[in-house]
């Protein structure tokens, strides 16, 4: 067996808000990996979660998952997303609003399958005392769970993640991304998420792709793209979220939740249009100018 | 009084919306889904109904029923059923005049669902099929719940079609609304009213139920 699990070479168009982009698509992931892709807003990153999962035909090209051919154009062969087995968990969670947690979780069932992976799953997320609630009877948090659990239940062996902790706050993130590490020890499926948090994806990911117009801008570790980059002007990189802004002498200043703690940050005027109270952000400080860069507001 | 118009008004009106609720789902589900190029044309041809008079629906089933056409006299050799002036007539005229009824409400239910529900049915391993009856329907109860009372209203408030083929046959073809008309014609406006304030009062119970549960249905879902 090789040590290749998806090989994808794809071309298609995407309709943004900014006409059609043409989309080109070429990766592989590895074995066991975990894949994060990140990117603008309309980058291409959901469309290609879809094209995996066989919800989107791309136009052209090949995706195949451990030699088997998922979709190729020469042949007009599309392997059906109900055949493909990956999991997949919604940025809006998807959960089926008329059933219950535990029904959302046996829906995914299959005549021949065993019931109790339900109540293992429900156990390991915790929801086992919420079993028989809807879901807009749920926490945010807690609806998340529900999603991934539902996504777990036919034991997939890619698991396909949509911007998935992007609504928690970061007690909650922390919380669900070591989940997500414990249940890909023992269920052992290779991940693809779409983020745009830079922690989580040090945290996750084994490969980083970052998009941006449909197509691949750059492809590394996540040290190779994020720190290596940056190391060689010594440069400092701030993760936070915005708690509140007020402006003073010609300066913005920033409360902010780093690292859980709040700090104060002063900067240039010019930031207020970002950064917005709620937002997370990411600080560049070039330590051999004094230009402050926003990398990725999300 | 004689309540057989009544009694057939509303015998009328069940099955015309029972047989349209089996037609209009797929339809419905087709228009809002379906990849087809012809989808316009498809939506000119259900949505005739709502703007033209009936009298010109009426006047081209009576052709098209009449045993001296070629389509009536088949369904008459082949089914052995004579459409003009008949029972069986109205169902199909009803069916064919209220089918926008039916399958504009539930189109708009089913696209107004989130998209990934349906994709994520089918990443779970479900067919389109479970998928529409086990994800997509429940989630759009209160549209068929409408499109089905809509629909149901109109046939009873139908009268151009029904005269036009239908004619006056009691316990045939005289519906309550043609009923109506007769004795206005005949000055006898205590029976007219008679037939009237029936009419009234059933639609509007009707309706004041659908909105009710409906309204309900809608607080349930807001107060997620």
């Amino acid at each position: 067996m090789s040590d290749n699990l998806l090989d994808i070479n794809i071309r298609h168009s995407l309709h943004t808000a900014h006409g059609t982009l043409p989309m080109e698509v070429v990766f592989t992931l590895k074995q066991g990996n975990i894949l994060a892709v990140t990117g603008p807003s309309g980058a291409g990153k959901t469309t290609l979660l879809k094209q995996i999962a066989g919800l989107i035909n791309p136009q052209s090209g090949k995706i195949t998952f451990d030699g088997q051919v998922w979709f190729d154009d020469t042949t007009k062969k599309s392997f059906p997303p109900q055949l493909r087995n990956t999991g997949f968990v919604f940025q809006d969670y998807a959960l089926f609003p008329h059933f219950t947690v535990e029904e959302n979780l046996s829906f995914a069932l299959q005549k021949e399958d065993d019931k109790s992976i339900v109540t293992e799953l429900l156990e390991a997320t915790g929801l086992t005392q919420l079993a028989g609630r809807k879901p807009f009877q749920l926490s945010g948090g807690q609806q998340q769970r529900v999603a991934l659990a539902r996504a777990l239940v036919r034991k997939p062996r890619l698991l396909l993640l949509d911007e998935p902790f992007a609504a928690l706050d970061y007690a909650m993130r922390y919380s669900l991304q070591a989940l997500l590490l414990k249940f890909r020890q023992q269920f052992r499926f290779s991940i693809i998420i779409v983020t745009h948090d830079i922690g989580e994806l040090f945290r996750l990911a084994d490969q980083v792709i970052v998009m941006d117009h449909g197509k691949i801008e750059k492809a590394g570790t996540p040290a190779e793209l994020f720190i290596q980059e940056n190391t060689s002007t010594q440069d400092f990189i701030i993760h936070g979220e915005v708690l509140a802004c007020t402006k003073q002498n010609n300066q913005l200043h920033v409360s902010a939740l780093i690292e859980n703690k709040i700090r104060m940050l002063t900067l240039p005027l010019h930031f207020e249009t970002e950064l917005i109270p709620g937002n997370n952000f990411t600080l560049h400080y070039p330590l051999d100018s004094a230009q402050i860069r926003l990398i990725t507001p999300s | 009084m004689d309540w057989q118009p009544l009694w057939l008004t509303f015998r009328l009106a069940t099955i015309t919306s029972l047989i349209l609720l089996v037609l209009a789902l797929p339809l419905a589900y087709w228009l809002a889904f379906g990849k087809f190029r012809a989808r316009g044309i498809v939506e000119a041809v259900i949505g005739m109904p709502l703007v033209l008079p009936p009298s010109v629906i009426g006047f081209y089933l009576l052709l098209a029923f009449s045993p001296s056409y070629s389509f009536g006299a088949f369904i008459e050799k082949v089914f052995g059923l004579r459409l003009v002036f008949s029972f069986p007539g109205l169902v199909i005229a009803s069916v064919l005049y209220s089918l926008p009824f039916m399958v504009y409400p539930i189109r708009a239910g089913l696209q107004s669902l989130p998209a990934s529900l349906r994709e994520a049915s089918y990443t779970l391993g479900k067919s389109e099929r479970e998928t529409f009856f086990r994800i997509l329907l429940p989630n759009c109860k209160p549209a068929v719940l409408t499109a089905f009372v809509l629909t149901f209203a109109h046939t009873v408030g139908e009268f151009g079609v029904v005269l036009m083929i239908g004619g006056n046959i009691p316990g045939v073809t005289k519906v309550a609304s043609v009923a109506i008309y007769n004795e206005v014609e005949a000055l006898n406006y205590a029976a007219a009213n008679q037939y009237a304030l029936v009419l009234f009062a059933i639609t509007f119970v009707i309706l004041l139920i659908v909105y009710s549960i409906n309204n309900n249905l809608l607080r349930v879902r807001q107060s997620s």
